[in-house]
């Protein structure tokens, strides 16, 4: 089974291939952001190298505040785990302009690749169904990903992904780290000159 | 002191003629302020506000399971160019400790209205552990705290604390104190 998952790396650098300016990203905790980066620099990518579980309910409150805008919420198994209960407060909240894709790698791939709880059986997207997300898809394949990809600017969420992928852990890309630097960049390039009067 | 332990024990928090509506008071004060997404968990204390948030289309109001997912979702509105603000009860102070990391790396705005709970005539023993270390986490975890102790402070102390938190980039709880709300009474 394991020779057949996808990359974690071609994978996400696919994920967002052609991207345009109508998609706004926020990543974390760690290799989520590494894969991110080496699809390219770009302001409308924010950040969560901290603050471990933030990554969907931040990108919950840019979805509201954005919503001719598309936003994906790209983090690992045990980032979501660590704020599962988001899950039923986005499907309640229901962006549909957002969706959360989850690279699942079933491990802990930062400290020393411990098991995850994925490992063990538990089922993200059965979570995902459970909570109401009215669309959720398990992506095992570049066909998969292609799919998502087309998803992303174009679905009627919100839409929640598990991407499954292998263990192995690509070099770190690293990218700007300050978060308030990011946070800047970020509304500079969505809102203009606002975003950084305000 | 008993006087007023006495008065406050009785459900006189709904205000009488002659007292001023703080509940509403609130609510007008996010208007005031263009706030156009309130994320909150329930509490009766902040009742009134949340009922007006959600019958209000220029606001985005739901609910969270937990306050931790809060501070995500008003630093997610901040960058997409909208004001946020949370509502929370002081037993949640705890669950928001680490996501303010959010708030203290990224330089985010953060605004929160915190009704108190196990100091003024409080009846549940349990709650002492949230309202007692609240100001203390707080301070600790970085935020400006601000307390409003009457109820004609409240109104002030929302606007004030939330232009602050939007001027100066920096996370503001504005705590309502037990003394305002009123003690719950179990009979």
């Amino acid at each position: 089974m394991a020779e057949n998952l996808l990359s974690r790396r071609p994978s996400i650098q696919r994920l967002l291939q052609g991207r345009t300016d109508k998609l706004l990203v926020v990543a974390g905790l760690g290799s989520a952001i590494w894969d991110v980066e080496s699809a390219g620099e770009n302001p409308l990518n924010y950040y969560l190298l901290g603050a471990m579980g933030s990554v969907v309910p931040t990108a919950l409150g840019l979805a509201l505040a954005q919503p001719e805008r598309r936003v994906l919420a790209l983090t690992g198994d045990a980032e979501l785990m660590m704020g599962l209960y988001t899950l039923p407060t986005v499907a309640v909240r229901r962006p549909r302009n957002l969706v959360v894709a989850c690279i699942d790698n079933e491990r802990f791939g930062e400290t020393g690749s411990q098991p995850a709880h994925t490992a063990q059986g538990v089922d993200l997207a059965g979570m995902a169904r459970a909570s109401g997300f009215p669309l959720v898809r398990e992506v095992y394949n570049e066909d998969g990903i292609d799919a998502l990809r087309t998803a992303l600017y174009t679905a009627e969420g919100p839409l929640f992904a598990v991407i499954k992928v292998s263990g192995e852990m690509p070099p770190v890309v690293m990218p700007i780290r300050d978060g308030a630097t990011g946070k800047a960049r970020f509304r500079e390039a969505l809102l203009g000159e606002r975003g950084l009067k305000e | 002191m008993a006087d007023a332990a006495q008065s406050n024990a009785v459900p006189s928090a709904a205000g009488s003629a002659a007292e001023p509506n703080w509940r509403e008071d609130v609510y007008q004060a996010l208007k005031e302020l263009d706030i156009r997404q309130v994320h909150y968990v329930p509490d009766a204390g902040h009742a009134h506000v949340i009922e007006r948030c959600l019958a209000d289309p220029e606001i985005e109001a739901g609910m969270l399971a937990n306050e931790f997912e809060g501070i995500g979702a008003c630093c997610g509105a901040w960058l997409g160019g909208q004001r946020a603000a949370m509502l929370m009860q002081s037993s949640g102070i705890g669950n928001t400790i680490n996501a303010l990391g959010l708030v203290t790396s990224g330089r985010f705005p953060f605004f929160t209205v915190i009704t108190m709970r196990g100091e003024w005539g409080e009846f549940n023993p349990w709650q002492l552990h949230g309202g007692q270390s609240a100001e203390k986490i707080l301070e600790a975890s970085g935020v400006v705290t601000m307390r409003a102790n009457y109820a004609h402070e409240v109104a002030e102390m929302v606007l004030a604390g939330a232009r602050l938190a939007f001027a100066s980039y920096c996370p503001v709880a504005v705590l309502i104190g037990q003394r305002v709300i009123g003690a719950k009474v179990f009979k």
